[in-house]
């Protein structure tokens, strides 16, 4: 049976992919196929009818954002997504410091929907969407 | 075309002096042992369609570009009319500019922070509570036999780390593991292919490949009692270098104080009376205190898998403790996996300059220190500041949406080499040289060891460098401060008033 949404644990960090789209350009088409993503599980894909590829959106209590969803590339992690650093993961992360500085990058709590057919922005749009302004 | 060699790569903080970089016609063409990320930059990226070549003023809602001295005289303007500016960045900029920055912001009277408030900023905090057992990378790759990553990836972050300073160097005590590495992954691939081949045969029939050796399977691995050197890695999911290790724990989110600790009461031979901690096995955490107390030189290196997590410099003070028990029964030490290559360099310069490393405030006119309330983002959360200078970093790209939102209600100055997120939402944007391939400097390797970044190309005309930007934009905020102060009044005081109404 297909859920229609996955409750689960989000980190968010570096991919080697990632890193080498961040020295191409923030504007590179590398940047942005490798960063507006996010990692699930074979089985949580599986429970969400989903493939490779396919738009889901992810809620947190601090926003929303869309982003291609891709399975993990190695070992087993039901209950756990991965989102790699940048303005796409920046949507769902929490300011909360806890009077240490360091904001909520990793270990909160997100619902991940498919959103088939809905579009994921590029860093343009989505700059422009979040903070109204572009180059 | 010339052939530069002992290139220091700017990118992380392994900081590889061992670049081999051909230039031609002023542009980088070839280079040897840089990673992928380093080849990006080096190769394709300093040099893209998104560099920054002449100063940029936001009117109308776009940027356009203006003369030098125009963008100068507007960022000092926006940086001397606001009550309590914040300049922050200075990780991917050189040491030399970073002193400069600090006297900016004693001019200003401003906030002054870096990119260590967002990574390592809870590591240093554990160190101020209760020091550190370091030692430098140099030390690790050659007498190192046990390697700890913990919460990290440098497979992904830190590319070479493993092949410059662990488990894959040719130390002079310790032996590569490159070899072994190799056989165990081509093994891997050549069953991989037979189970393929008796797929398409139908001649076998398929039985599913056995799962992988983690803390699931309920047998303990072999590996960790294997001879030479030995990685160990602590994470919440499979990374390529967990693949790479030869022991992986998968722990789970936000558990790793109680792993931690648990391991501090194994060594110390006390008994557990769980079954489980943070989703691991006793059992298992059994064999890895084992490993721990038997190596004779071990190292732990961690990341921000401890430093974001539930408890963050808590999760460090409790590592640092473990290295320090480790040290009464073997030669143990601890390591963060600094990001960017001259975040240390900040912490170094700044603390040189006013005794603290990060998250500083000037507005009294000496430097105060407080995270948590003069680090960047709790600044921006309670909207404390009302301007931003950003130098070398990306908050755009790496601070939390809502962060970036109340930094955008007040004007913007970006210094970049590039069109990064942040540049593309500035109100002055300045071009800058990229240090390391256009302009040498310093800079503070992981493990605080300084070194020399080296200039390989000319940079284009007109762009100055970091260090060059600031003492004009310094100077240029002094002189609009003194002619403001010669245009006001003098303030009446106490004494002349009554002399007035005399």
């Amino acid at each position: 049976m297909v859920d229609q949404k996955l409750r689960a644990t989000i980190i968010t960090g570096r991919t080697i992919d990632q890193g080498v789209g961040k020295e191409l350009g923030k504007g590179s088409q590398e940047y942005y196929d490798n960063a507006a993503v996010v990692f699930l599980d074979k089985a949580d894909m599986m429970k969400l009818g989903i493939r490779n590829g396919v738009p889901v959106r992810v809620t947190s209590k601090f926003g929303s954002v869309i982003v291609k969803a891709r399975k993990f590339p190695r070992g087993s992690m039901p209950g756990l997504v991965f989102m790699p650093c940048g303005l796409w993961a920046n949507a769902v992360c929490g300011d909360a410091t806890y009077s240490m500085g360091m904001p909520m990058f990793k270990g909160f709590p997100v619902e991940v929907e498919p959103a088939p057919g809905q579009p994921v922005l590029t860093l343009d749009e989505l700059l422009k969407e979040e903070f109204g302004r572009g180059l | 075309m010339t052939e530069v060699k002992s290139v220091v790569c700017p990118i992380c903080g392994c900081l590889c002096d061992d670049l081999e970089v051909t230039v031609e016609n002023n542009a980088i063409v070839k280079m040897k042992n840089g990673c992928s990320v380093c080849e990006a930059k080096m190769i394709h990226g300093y040099n893209s369609e998104e560099r920054i070549l002449k100063p940029m003023i936001r009117k109308d809602g776009k940027l356009v570009p203006v003369t030098m001295d125009e963008a100068i005289h507007k960022a000092a303007q926006i940086l001397t009319d606001a009550k309590y500016p914040l300049l922050f960045g200075w990780s991917s900029s050189t040491s030399e500019a970073q002193r400069v920055g600090v006297e900016l912001a004693e001019e200003l009277g401003s906030a002054l922070d870096n990119c260590c408030s967002v990574c390592h900023g809870p590591s240093v905090m554990a160190t101020q509570e209760i020091g550190i057992p370091t030692c430098t990378l140099g030390q690790i790759r050659h007498r190192a036999d046990l390697i700890v990553y913990w919460a990290c990836n440098p497979w992904s972050s830190h590319p070479r780390h493993v092949e410059r300073y662990t488990s894959f160097s040719e130390g002079r005590f310790e032996k590569s593991e490159w070899k072994d590495y190799i056989q165990k992954v081509k093994a891997a691939s050549g069953k991989k292919k037979l189970e393929a081949a008796a797929r398409q045969s139908r001649v076998i029939k398929y039985q599913p490949p056995p799962r992988p050796q983690t803390c699931t399977v309920d047998a303990p691995p072999q590996t960790i009692q294997k001879m030479g050197r030995k990685m160990i890695v602590f994470d919440v999911r499979k990374t390529m270098t967990a693949e790479a290790a030869d022991y992986f724990v998968q722990v789970e989110p936000n558990k790793d104080y109680e792993i931690l600790e648990a391991l501090r009461c194994l060594i110390n031979d006390q008994e557990l009376d769980v079954e489980k901690v943070g989703g691991v096995p006793v059992e298992y955490l059994k064999e890895v205190a084992d490993a721990l107390v038997n190596c004779e030189f071990g190292v732990i290196f961690f990341g921000l898998g401890l430093t974001a997590s539930a408890g963050r410099f808590r999760n460090i003070e409790i590592a640092i403790s473990l290295t320090r028990d480790l040290n009464k029964k073997t030669k143990f030490v601890i390591s963060p996996m600094r990001g960017h290559f001259n975040v240390t360099g900040a912490n170094v310069v700044f603390a040189w300059q006013t005794g603290y490393p990060y998250a500083l405030d000037f507005s009294q006119g000496y430097p105060q220190y407080n995270p948590g309330e003069f680090t960047a983002i709790d600044l921006l959360r309670r909207g404390d500041n009302d301007a931003t200078l950003v130098i070398s970093a990306d908050p755009g790209a790496h601070f939390p949406k809502s962060a970036v939102q109340n930094m955008m209600k007040h004007p913007l100055i970006v210094i970049n080499p590039d069109l990064n997120c942040i540049s593309r939402l500035g109100d002055v944007v300045f071009p800058t040289q990229w240090c390391g391939i256009e302009y040498e400097g310093t800079a503070y390797r992981m493990d605080h060891v300084p070194i020399v970044l080296r200039k390989v190309v000319e940079p284009p005309e007109g762009v100055l460098n970091d260090e060059e930007l600031l003492t004009k934009i310094l100077a240029e905020v002094k002189r609009i401060k003194a002619e403001k102060a010669a245009k006001t009044p003098p303030k009446s005081t106490c004494a002349t008033k009554k002399e007035e109404a005399n």
